[in-house]
C-alpha cells in the first residue's frame, strides 16, 4: 500500500496555513506541534502511519466551514476524522494534509420520541446516542463492534453496520438528515425528521462516501423502541457446510433473527482460550438471536432449534436466562481481543452470497496453507458479511506483505463468487487498490465523477477509495489549485 | 411516435450513444410521463435473473413487471418489503408497473414505516448513463459499502441520470398472518397520537394510517406468525386503551392495498399530492390544507392530499419542513409547479452538476428533476 508523496509546495505553506486556521478557530483547536499531531498519525489500521501537517478540532458547523474554506483556498488536502477507529485506513493522513476532527462536536441537539428521531452533532459516539435515549427504552440500531468509541461522523462516512443489521439495516437505513460542509466551506442542509428525499437521494449518496464529498457535522437519526426481550441460541456443527446450510434453512423458514453469527474452529478455540465462554470444540458454531416477548422468543427458538436438529448439530444450547445469554455472546464479543492475544491480525470484511459460504471457507483454508498464515473466521452469516482474521507477526520481516497478499486473494474470491470487497468497514486505503477487481473502469469513473461535482479540486480525503493510478489526474489538480 | 424498446443493455447503450435527440424514459407507463422526446422503454429488459430465497435476494431486469416478481417471491413465502404502490387506479392509466419504474420513483407503500423505502431494500443497480456507458453499483449482497452508493442515487432519480437495466433487492419473509387494530371517529390530532404511541411500542407496527372523512378510521397493522400477532394485538390494544377501545380486525388486506394505491382519490377530480413531513406536524398540515381531502399514512409522516386543480400545496405549506410531490394533475399544472420541488441552492448546483456528469447532452427525461 502506497500513499502519494507529500507536495513540497503545500508543506512550504504550513506556517501560513496554520496561522490562518488559528485566526478562525480557538487556540486549542489548532494543533501543529509534531509531538501532538503524532496522536493523529493513524487510525485502527495501525500498520500505516504518517503525522499530518496540522490538526483542527472545530467546535461548530461554522468553524468547520471556516477551516475548510481556508484549506480550500490554500489547496491543502483535508482528511476528516471521527474517532479514528477505521479498520480500513479511512482517516490516515498524508504529511501535507490537515486532519479535521469532529471530536469536540458531541452535543445532543434534539430528541423527539413521538417522531422517533434524535439529532446529534456527529462527534458523538455511536453508543452514547443510544445512551441518550435508553432511559425511555429507545435505541439507535446500527451497532458496529467499535460502538463504544466510534463517532457517528465515521459511521456515516463508512455506512457502518453491525451484528444486528440483518433486521435493522445499516447506517444509511437509519439516517434521516444531515448538516454537511463542502470542501469550499458551503454548508448544506439535507433531509430532516421526515422520510425520503424529494428528489435526488443526497443522504444515500453521502452515506458511505468515506469523507470524500463533505464533512457531516450534524445528523438526524432514526431511533427505535427496544424490543421486550432478546435471547440467543448456540448451535455447534461438525462441518462449516452444514452450518451454512442451516443458516439458509433458518432464513427460508420465515423467521428473521436479529443476528446470525458464525465462528469457525480456529476462532472458537481462540475465543475459548481467551474468554472461557464454554463453547463446544467443533468445526463451526452459530449464535442465532431472536427478539420479542417471552412467548415469541420461545416460539422462534423452538422453530430454529427444530431446523438445526435436522442438520445433526453436535450441540444446541438455549440461553435460559440473561446470564446464560451473556455467556453465549461472551466468546463472540471477545473474538477480536482473543485473536489479538495470539498475534497481530488483519481483519477483512468482504461479503459473499450466503450460498457460497462452504466454497469460500474451503478455499480460505487452502490459501491459509499456501501463504503459511493462520486464519480464523468470524462473521455475520445472515447477511454473508465475512470477517476473516489473518494472523501475522508485525515484527517478522515480510509477514505484513504476505498477510496483505493473502487478504487480497480472499477479497478477490469474495468478488468472484458474486460478493464484494467490503461489507461494513469501507475501502479506505486497505481495499483501494483492489477496486478494479470489483468494478470496471466505467463504474469507477462514474463514482469519481460524483466526487468531481462535490469536490472539484479533489482536496477531501483524496488518496482513499480509488486506486491512485486512476485518480492521479484528478488529484494532480491539487497543485493547480494552489 | 415509435417506441424504442431494446432487448439488452448493450442495445440500450448503443441507442443512447448514437442518439441525436431527447428520450422520454419509461417502464410500464403507469405514471405521469413528463417532457417530450422519443419514448424509450425498458419493457424488453425483463425477467428474473437470480433468486436465492436462502439469501433473501432477488435480481431482475428493470422492465420486469412488479407482479411477476411478487409472484415469484410469494411462491417461496417471501415479499418485497416496501409494498410498492400501483398507480393505475389513481392516475387512470393502463400499463403494467415495472420494478425499474418502482426504483426510478422510489415507490414505497404503508410498510415503509417499518421496513424502509424501496431505496432501503435496493442493493444493486445496473444502468446506462446519458453517454451510453453501462455502469454498475452495489451488487447482490445485502451488506456492501464498496465504493459510493450510486444505488441510492439512482433510486428516485426518475431516469434523469441513467436508464436502469437491472435491479437487485434484499427481500423479507412474507408474514403468515396479520391483524389490524381500528379506532373510529378520531380527530387528526388524536389519530397522530394513537399512531405515534403504536409506533413507539415494542410490538412492531408495520402500518399506521388515518383515513378521515365522514367516518374517520385510524388503523394500525401487525404482521408475523399467528400466535405472535394475536399476542401483540392484545398487548397493543391494552397499550392504546387511553385513546379508546381498539377493535381487532382480520382480513384487512384490501384496506391496506387501497391505502397503498391512494384508491380513495381514484375516479375523482382534482390534483393529488404526496407530502412527507415529520408526523408531529401533520395536524398543522391538515389545518393548512383545510379545503383538501387527506389520507395519512406512515403514522402521519406521509399525507396524500386531493386539492382543487392548480392549487399550489408547496406554497400553502411554506415554513413546514418536508416536501410535496405532485402526483396527479393536468399538463399545465405539472408545467407550472413541477412534479418534484426544485432543489434550492446549494443542492441545486450539485443536482445540475450531477446531471451534467451523467447526462452531458441532456437526453434523459430532461426537465423532470429541474
Amino acid at each position: 500500500m502506497e500513499m502519494p508523496a507529500a507536495n513540497p509546495a503545500i508543506l512550504a505553506r504550513q506556517s501560513r496555513v496554520v496561522a490562518r486556521l488559528a485566526e478562525v478557530l480557538p487556540a486549542e483547536a489548532v494543533i501543529s506541534d509534531p509531538a501532538e499531531t503524532r496522536a493523529y498519525e493513524c487510525d485502527a489500521l495501525t500498520a500505516y502511519r504518517c503525522p499530518p501537517m496540522a490538526v483542527v478540532l472545530p467546535g461548530s458547523t461554522e468553524e468547520v466551514s471556516a477551516a475548510l474554506k481556508i484549506c480550500h483556498e490554500e489547496g491543502v488536502p483535508v482528511v476528516p476524522r471521527g474517532s479514528g477507529t477505521s479498520l480500513a485506513g479511512g482517516a490516515l493522513p498524508t504529511a501535507d494534509s490537515v486532519i479535521l476532527g469532529v471530536s469536540r462536536l458531541t452535543e445532543v441537539l434534539e430528541v423527539d420520541y413521538a417522531d422517533r428521531i434524535i439529532k446529534v452533532q456527529t462527534g458523538r459516539t455511536n453508543l452514547s446516542v443510544t445512551g441518550a435515549v435508553e432511559d425511555h427504552d429507545f435505541f439507535y440500531a446500527p451497532d458496529p463492534s467499535s460502538q463504544l468509541a466510534c463517532a457517528i461522523a465515521g459511521n456515516i462516512a463508512m455506512n457502518s453496520g453491525g451484528a444486528h443489521c440483518l433486521k435493522y439495516g445499516v447506517t444509511t437505513n437509519n439516517l434521516l438528515g444531515v448538516t454537511m460542509v463542502q470542501m469550499d466551506g458551503t454548508i448544506v442542509e439535507i433531509g430532516g425528521a421526515h422520510l425520503d428525499a424529494s428528489g435526488y437521494d443526497w443522504l444515500g449518496l453521502i452515506c458511505g462516501s468515506e469523507g470524500q464529498l463533505g464533512v457531516v457535522t450534524e445528523a438526524t437519526l432514526r431511533i427505535l423502541r427496544k424490543p421486550e426481550g432478546a435471547r440467543p441460541v448456540l448451535i455447534g456443527f461438525d462441518s462449516s457446510e452444514v452450518a451454512g446450510a442451516c443458516v439458509s434453512d433458518i432464513i427460508k423458514s420465515g423467521i428473521l433473527p436479529v443476528a446470525i453469527e458464525f465462528m469457525d474452529r480456529p476462532c472458537i478455540r481462540a475465543c475459548e482460550a481467551h474468554a472461557h465462554a464454554g463453547y463446544p470444540d467443533c468445526e463451526a458454531l452459530l449464535i442465532v438471536e431472536v427478539e420479542g416477548s417471552a412467548n415469541e422468543i420461545r416460539d422462534q427458538l423452538e422453530l430454529i432449534v427444530g431446523i438445526a436438529k435436522a442438520h445433526n448439530p453436535v450441540e444446541v444450547r438455549e440461553a435460559g436466562d440473561a446470564d446464560e445469554a451473556a455467556r453465549i455472546w461472551l466468546g463472540r464479543k471477545s473474538a477480536f481481543g482473543a485473536m489479538g492475544q495470539i498475534n497481530d491480525y488483519m481483519c477483512l470484511d468482504g461479503t459473499i452470497p450466503v450460498s457460497s459460504l462452504p466454497t469460500v471457507l474451503r478455499r480460505i483454508g487452502e490459501m491459509s496453507k499456501e501463504f503459511g498464515l493462520d486464519v480464523a473466521n468470524v462473521f455475520h452469516a445472515g447477511d454473508g458479511n465475512m470477517h476473516p482474521l489473518i494472523l501475522f507477526d508485525a515484527n517478522k520481516p515480510g509477514d505484513l506483505e504476505t498477510c496483505e497478499a493473502f487478504g487480497a486473494e480472499i477479497l478477490k474470491l469474495c468478488v468472484e463468487v458474486g460478493g464484494c470487497l467490503t461489507g461494513e468497514h469501507g475501502v479506505g486505503i486497505e481495499k483501494r487498490d483492489l477496486m478494479d477487481v470489483q468494478f470496471d473502469a466505467a463504474d469507477l469513473e462514474a463514482q469519481m465523477r460524483v466526487k468531481d461535482v462535490f469536490d472539484p479540486n479533489w482536496l477531501l480525503n483524496p488518496a482513499k477509495v480509488f486506486p491512485l493510478s486512476i485518480s492521479a489526474g484528478r488529484r494532480g489538480e491539487i497543485d493547480a489549485a494552489a | 411516435m415509435s417506441i424504442l424498446r431494446p432487448d439488452t443493455a448493450a442495445e440500450l447503450a448503443e441507442i443512447i450513444q448514437s442518439a441525436d435527440g431527447p428520450f422520454a424514459v419509461q417502464g410500464g407507463r403507469t405514471r405521469h410521463q413528463p417532457g417530450s422526446g422519443t419514448p424509450l422503454s425498458t419493457a424488453g429488459l425483463s425477467g428474473i435473473h437470480l433468486y436465492e430465497p436462502g439469501a433473501l435476494t432477488i435480481v431482475a431486469g428493470a422492465g420486469t413487471p412488479v407482479a411477476e416478481i411478487e409472484a415469484a417471491l410469494a411462491a417461496e413465502g417471501q415479499m418485497l418489503p416496501f409494498e410498492p404502490m400501483d398507480h393505475r387506479a389513481l392516475l387512470g392509466t393502463s400499463g403494467t408497473p415495472t420494478i425499474g419504474g418502482a426504483v426510478a420513483m422510489n415507490v414505497s407503500g404503508p410498510r415503509r414505516i417499518y421496513a424502509g423505502a424501496c431505496r432501503d431494500s435496493l442493493i444493486g443497480v445496473k444502468f446506462v448513463d446519458g453517454s451510453g456507458d453501462l455502469i454498475k453499483s452495489g451488487g447482490r449482497v445485502m451488506k456492501n459499502v464498496t465504493g459510493y452508493d450510486l444505488v441510492k442515487l439512482l433510486a428516485g432519480s426518475r431516469g434523469t441520470l441513467g436508464v436502469l437495466t437491472e435491479v437487485s433487492f434484499k427481500v423479507l419473509p412474507r408474514p403468515d398472518s396479520s391483524a389490524t387494530i381500528c379506532f373510529d371517529g378520531l380527530s387528526v390530532e388524536q389519530a397522530i397520537a394513537v399512531m405515534s404511541t403504536g409506533l413507539t411500542s415494542p410490538y412492531q407496527v408495520t402500518g399506521a394510517a388515518h383515513l378521515p372523512g365522514d367516518a374517520p378510521q385510524t388503523i394500525l397493522r401487525l404482521e408475523g406468525f399467528e400466535a405472535s400477532v394475536v399476542e401483540r394485538a392484545d398487548a397493543l390494544v391494552r397499550g392504546l386503551a387511553p385513546f379508546g377501545i381498539g377493535r381487532i380486525e382480520r382480513d384487512m388486506d384490501q384496506v391496506w392495498a387501497d391505502l397503498r394505491d391512494a384508491r380513495a382519490f381514484a375516479d375523482s377530480d382534482g390534483d393529488v399530492w404526496r407530502i412527507s413531513v415529520r408526523p408531529s406536524v401533520a395536524p398543522k398540515v391538515a389545518e393548512s390544507l383545510a379545503a383538501a381531502d387527506l389520507l395519512f399514512d406512515w403514522g402521519g409522516g406521509l399525507i396524500w392530499a386531493r386539492t382543487a386543480k392548480g392549487f399550489d400545496v408547496r406554497d400553502a405549506l411554506a415554513g413546514i419542513v418536508g416536501h410535496a410531490t405532485l402526483v396527479r394533475a393536468d399538463k399545465a399544472t405539472f408545467d407550472a409547479l413541477g412534479s418534484v420541488p426544485a432543489e434550492v441552492a446549494p443542492l441545486a448546483t450539485l443536482a445540475s452538476g450531477l446531471r451534467k456528469e451523467f447526462d452531458p447532452r441532456g437526453l434523459l427525461n430532461a426537465g423532470y428533476m429541474g
